[in-house]
């Protein structure tokens, strides 16, 4: 069983919970196993291709784990936390003012 | 939702977003979410990690610097309830650029900086399909109809 901490913004999707035990001999299928048991997650994880988003970030037992590599073996007791890197900005210059 | 921010806490995002100025500015707002309403609390302001040359037009957080705000939020008994950004020399809406990179439930509060002074500032969600992000009313009060840091 791998723990997973799930970021403030996520967990709404998860029933309220902070930590999740979850299933996976690697990082990818234990965020999957995370996606089947959570679905309303998944488009907040995964794009329309099915892949991580960008700003999701993964740290194992409190290492940062990147660039993203899902085949990443886990073990028993590993604890993979989500956190969320934050980005936007303004539209570039020249672009329509409208709100997006 | 609503949020409620004290206009002491407000005047500080206002500064911030001066003080990048012409680069944007960005950080954290902590606070607690009570019923409808989300109160923010304190802020925690945070280097732009974007690359250097597009800071004009671009803001980032690094998940680091996320995970130690989170970190923070949880001592104080508070949570992450929003993200506050600058948008020099262009209006306080959220653009496509800050919906690409949103995340649900959270606030954005966004201050327009022009000619190096702070304008209006607006708050903003995106929906749950991610489709858009729509403007959330914001409510200044005086710090003492707030809810305290315990």
């Amino acid at each position: 069983m791998i723990d997973i901490r799930i970021p403030a913004p996520l967990r709404p999707y998860a029933d309220g919970q902070k930590e999740i035990g979850v299933s996976g001999e690697t990082i990818a299928e234990a965020l999957e196993d995370l996606a089947r048991r959570y679905p309303a997650m998944q488009p907040h994880l995964f794009d329309e291709g099915g892949a991580l988003r960008p700003y999701v970030n993964l740290f194992l037992n409190g290492q940062e784990v990147g660039p993203f590599n899902g085949g990443t073996r886990l073990h028993s007791g590993d604890r993979l936390v989500i956190v969320p890197s934050i980005a936007g900005g303004a539209p570039a210059a020249g672009a329509p003012l409208a709100p997006g | 939702m609503t949020l409620v921010i004290p206009a002491e806490i407000l005047a500080v995002v206002r500064l911030h977003a001066q003080d990048g100025y012409p680069l944007e500015a960005a950080g954290l707002i902590l606070g607690r979410v009570d019923g409808e309403e989300r109160h923010a609390v304190q802020l925690l302001p945070f280097p732009n990690s974007f690359d250097e040359g597009q800071r004009r037009r671009r803001y980032q957080i690094s998940a680091a610097d996320v995970l130690t705000g989170e970190e923070k939020a949880e001592a104080l008994g508070l949570e992450v309830i929003g993200v506050f950004h600058s948008h020099p020399d262009h209006p306080a809406h959220a653009s496509p650029t800050d919906r690409e990179g949103a995340l649900p439930w959270l606030s954005y509060l966004i201050t327009s900086v022009r000619d190096g002074r702070a304008r209006e500032s607006f708050s903003w969600r995106l929906l749950e399909d991610r489709s858009a992000m729509v403007e959330e009313p914001v409510r200044v009060v005086d710090k003492s109809t707030t809810l305290e840091a315990r």
